[in-house]
């Protein structure tokens, strides 16, 4: 059975906890990978991890995105391994041109920490195998850029092909758009469909002691496009 | 690994400078007429002279300022802290170190400490503040302890001004931007607003460590030969003089000290901590110690002063950001992000390699030697000889304090014949929008608190925050607490309340207490009322850690927090905040303040009545702070707090809360907020002692030093009763959990507002002051 990569920046910060969930969720061998290296050593799935690689003194994700590591990670999604980026993860894949648009500054203009409800809008992409469309998941969000902007065309292009897998839902909670994304985007994927970018965390929403298990379908999906039998 | 531009040899091959002992070092020679430019009094410089021998050099004279200040050297509190307990079964360590541990069980130990960062906070908030969540992490990484959690304690003058608007937004971004960078979770604190605080606001962070017993680290050299690794961020001019800086006055002079406040840097220091922590683990680290205040002085001063060894330092060697620094400068930088190391002896290629993947620059800058003395060399030269011992053992002076006569006055004031308040459910909407009170929601949703996911127990839910610890059933518990009102108006009881009020929020949460970090906020000790303050606060502090079997095991003494108003010199309220950590023994079994079901009983637990003396009540309402605090009987809190948490861990409570600001009706409303769901209560007319108007309103507003609330399922109520009166706490039944209001009576008076009117007053308050 194949492993898990996490991938590690100087400054990631949640390399851990995705690990630690991920192996208490799907029993998977996960391994980390160094920002240096340029070999994922033959891992089945990556997952992108949030922190601030780097500092996040540029841009958010910009500097990762230029990494040895983040050339073998698009030559693997090209080849169509699946590749989850959470949070500053989603920064960089948006940064290396893995997915479209760009992660902004908050709405608020502060840092933003707090669960907030997310609806998932396919059910047809592997990385979202097992969940509903339509069903509301509560997730953590935890970051200061985190609005998502495209402009017209390439969000009109989104949703008309239904790469728009996750909106935050305003109508569920007053405050339910934590960051001003455009259109409500939390997450939306790329390439064929095998790259998936979020700002939530679902790795903070893995065991109910710690408030809530909505996060883990979305693991279980992304350990399952990797060939991990979850 | 990407190419690297060429480094200097790993380990230098035995050419350090050397010189014969008692060589005289080059450089300016300063006398007594200097001694106030170095922050030595003419009889401290004395001394120096006395132990070198000679007249300094202006560095040496420096140093020895640096390291007799008050922040280094503790001249005016080290007698007095001699007086706190310091011993326990659980701990592992010890004041001394750079921070103390108790044992958690399971092999586990948690490292903790509370700093301050209040002057650089006022003149710079955001880095003041960023830079004190800095300091505290090294400290905690320093003893091989990962850091998982900070907590802060703020305090800052009258929201309703602009000042205390620009700093609690930077203080707040300060703490944000840094924890959330480093990926360490900001998991709980306090914030509390009074006016004695208006220029000089409060910074005081807390950080806990994890660490396995065997990780345990130590801040020494080492043995003799072994080499000094200057390890992370260049050395610069920022920070210059900033422990001198730390222990005088306030003046306006401040604004134009801005070079005086480092900047900090958490990409940085999250790769010192990564690093750091693996080459502990791989066992290649000897000694390890954080640059905090007076850099390199302390640091290694330290370090050699744990080991009863010398040093010989090459400054040539220590990284600078900027040419023309003199030795002076190089010594008493405080940029941020630099520790110094020492290895294993034949490991030491191996510590360097591993320090460097993490892209961290790596310099030997020194060796021990046997000689006790501290030597500098730029080069081949001497530029500095001191002797370890003395430099690291500050003179200490024992002052006399006498109180306040106007503070025993407002103390001792007749509290009879306030008139009630017209509107006891308008009172109590506008305790809950009183600042202090008031929901901190806007401030702890700008820090990331549940990355490292452990946190159990989310900001402000509850009395204590609570993080599971992975691979055990167990869970740690800390808290942040000091009613400096009631400081004020009696200093040894209000520090005593402090402590207690600690200990009630573990047992809130079902945390045995186990032990005490403080931090000593004070005005300039050299004024008799404030020595008074001190030394009554530290024995209050005393006497509390003693009952409760709470040793300290370290801290932290800011002093000359003071500002000068029109009306003259004016101090803080005496603000010794205790820092408090506990175990859960089985993180299933916890509590929170939420309201969980409608139907609870709700049960008061605990004896003494509550009374209006100092409370938030009568400052609010009436604008009077006075009166004395809550009536303190230790056994009485002791039992409290065993109680409460035995009744948690047994699984019998899990709604718990304690009555603290604005008495039992802001309890309650609190716990109604946090649950989503009414109360419905009537107080027992005797509860407290009489039966006339000003009674029903202190059983309704006033505070108390050992009352809790608890909410429990009518099944359960009876196993809880005979639980809580086994353990000698009495127990009265106060009402119901359900609905949508607020309803309370005590005696006569009685109050009965909306829920969500309620949580509109409770949440308003920061929102819009952070808006």
């Amino acid at each position: 059975m194949p492993h898990l990569a996490v991938l590690r920046f100087p400054g990631s910060n949640c390399d851990d906890d995705a690990r630690h969930a991920l192996e208490r969720v799907t029993g998977a061998d996960v391994r980390f990978v160094w920002h240096a290296d340029s070999d994922l050593g033959g891992a089945g799935g990556v997952l992108v991890p949030g922190g601030f690689s780097y500092g996040d003194y540029l841009r958010s994700g910009a500097l990762a995105a230029q990494s040895p590591v983040m050339h073998a990670v698009r030559a693997f999604a090209e080849r169509g391994g699946p590749v989850l980026g959470i949070c500053n993860g989603f920064q960089v894949l948006t940064e290396a041109g893995m997915l479209p648009g760009a992660l902004a500054r908050n709405e608020g203009l502060a840092f933003v920490c707090r669960t907030v409800t997310v609806e998932v809008q396919r059910d047809d992409h592997p990385l979202l195998a097992g969940l509903r469309r339509g069903q509301r998941l509560r997730l953590p969000v935890a970051h200061h850029d985190g609005r998502y902007v495209a402009d017209d065309a390439t969000l009109d292009a989104l949703e008309a092909e239904g790469r728009v897998v996750l909106r935050y839902l305003p109508a569920a909670d007053p405050d339910g758009n934590p960051n001003g994304a455009m259109r409500d985007i939390a997450g939306i994927v790329g390439g064929r469909g095998n790259v998936l970018g979020m700002m939530p965390h679902p790795e903070r929403a893995a065991e109910a002691l710690l408030g809530g298990e909505d996060g883990v379908p979305l693991l279980r999906a992304f350990a399952r496009a990797a060939g991990v039998s979850a | 690994m990407s190419d690297r531009p060429a480094l200097p040899p790993l380990v230098p091959d035995g050419a350090w400078p050397d010189a014969p002992v008692g060589a005289v070092p080059v450089g300016v020679v300063v006398d007594r007429t200097k001694s106030a430019t170095f922050g030595l009094t003419p009889e401290e410089f004395d001394q120096v002279v006395g132990h070198l021998g000679r007249l300094p050099a202006a560095v040496e004279a420096a140093m020895f300022g640096a390291l007799w200040s008050e922040h280094c050297g503790y001249k005016n509190s080290r007698p007095l802290l001699r007086r706190l307990p310091t011993e326990g079964p659980q701990v592992l360590q010890g004041p001394g170190e750079n921070a103390g541990v108790v044992d958690v069980g399971d092999g586990w130990g948690v490292a903790f400490k509370m700093e301050s960062h209040n002057h650089p906070s006022a003149v710079e908030p955001v880095q003041g503040a960023a830079t004190g969540v800095g300091g505290i992490l090294r400290d905690i990484f320093a003893m091989g302890a990962r850091p998982f959690a900070v907590l802060d304690a703020l305090r800052f003058g009258d929201l309703a001004t602009a000042r205390t608007r620009y700093l609690l937004h930077g203080v707040v971004e300060g703490i944000a931007g840094y924890g959330n960078a480093i990926g360490v979770p900001t998991v709980g604190g306090e914030i509390a607003f009074h006016p004695s605080y208006q220029e000089n606001p409060l910074v005081n962070v807390m950080a806990l460590g994890l660490l396995r017993h065997e990780e345990l680290q130590s801040g020494t050299v080492g043995a003799v030969g072994h080499v000094l690794l200057y390890v992370g961020a260049k050395t610069g001019r920022d920070g210059l003089g900033g422990a001198v800086f730390a222990s005088a006055d306030l003046s306006a002079a401040s604004d134009a000290d801005r070079p005086a406040v480092q900047v900090g840097d958490p990409f940085l220091e999250k790769l010192l901590l990564e690093a750091c922590l693996e080459a502990i683990q791989a066992g290649l680290v000897a000694g390890i110690q954080d640059m905090g205040a007076a850099g390199l002085t302390s640091s290694v001063g330290e370090m050699a002063h744990r080991a009863r060894l010398g040093v010989d330092l090459d400054l040539a060697r220590v990284p600078r950001r900027e040419p023309g620094m003199t030795p002076l400068e190089v010594m008493l930088s405080e940029s941020q992000e630099r520790m110094v190391l020492t290895a294993v002896p034949g490991r030491e290629d191996d510590l360097i390699g591993l320090l460097r993947r993490w892209e961290l620059d790596v310099v030997p800058i020194g060796v021990v030697r046997d000689h006790g003395r501290f030597r500098l060399f730029e080069g081949d030269e001497l530029v500095a000889d001191m002797p370890v011992g003395p430099l690291n053992d500050a003179p200490t002076y024992v002052r006399d304090g006498r109180e306040d006569p106007a503070a025993s006055a407002a103390r001792e004031r007749a509290l009879d014949g306030l008139p009630p308040p017209a509107d006891a459910g308008a009172a109590l909407l506008d305790l809950l929008a009183d600042p202090t009170i008031a929901s901190k929601r806007a401030v702890y949703q700008r820090y990331d608190h549940q990355v490292m996911t452990n946190t159990v127990v989310l900001p402000g839910a509850a009395d204590a925050a609570v993080l599971r610890l992975k691979g055990s059933d167990r869970a740690v518990a800390a808290t942040v607490d000091c009613n400096a009102r009631y400081v004020g108006l009696a200093p040894r009881h209000g520090a005593a309340l402090a402590v207690v009020e600690a200990a009630r929020n573990l047992a809130a949460v079902g945390a045995t207490p186990l032990g005490v970090t403080d931090n000593l906020n004070f005005g300039n000790p050299t004024v008799p009322e404030v020595y008074f303050q001190m030394a009554e606060a530290v024995e209050g502090i005393r006497e509390a850690c003693l009952a409760l079997r709470t040793p300290v095991t370290g801290g932290n003494v800011s002093l000359y927090n003071q500002y000068r108003a029109i009306e003259g010199v004016r101090a803080v309220l005496p603000t010794p905040t205790i820092g408090m950590v506990g175990v859960l023994p089985d993180v299933r079994r916890r509590a929170t303040m939420a309201l969980a079901r409608d139907g609870d009983a709700l049960v008061l637990l605990g004896e003494g009545a509550p009374s209006l003396g100092a409370s938030s009540y009568l400052a609010r309402v009436h604008g009077l702070e006075a009166g004395a605090p809550p009536t303190l009987d230790l056994a009485a809190a002791e039992r409290l707090v065993t109680t409460l948490a035995g009744l948690v861990q047994a699984g019998l409570v899990d709604t718990a809360h304690d009555v603290g600001d604005g008495g039992i009706a802001v309890a309650l409303a609190e716990m109604a907020i946090a649950g989503g769901r009414g109360v419905d209560a009537e107080l027992p007319a005797n509860l407290a002692g009489h039966d006339d108007a000003a009674r029903d309103v202190a059983d309704l507003f006033g505070e108390a030093a050992h009352l809790a609330l608890v909410a429990v399922p009518e099944a359960q109520l009876a196993a809880v009763t005979e639980a809580a009166e086994a353990g000698g706490v009495p127990c009265h039944r106060v009402g119901r959990a359900g609905g949508d209001r607020i309803a309370l009576r005590a005696g006569a008076l009685g109050l009965d507002v909306a829920l969500a009117d309620a949580r509109d007053a409770f949440e308003r308050t920061i929102a819009e002051a952070l808006a």
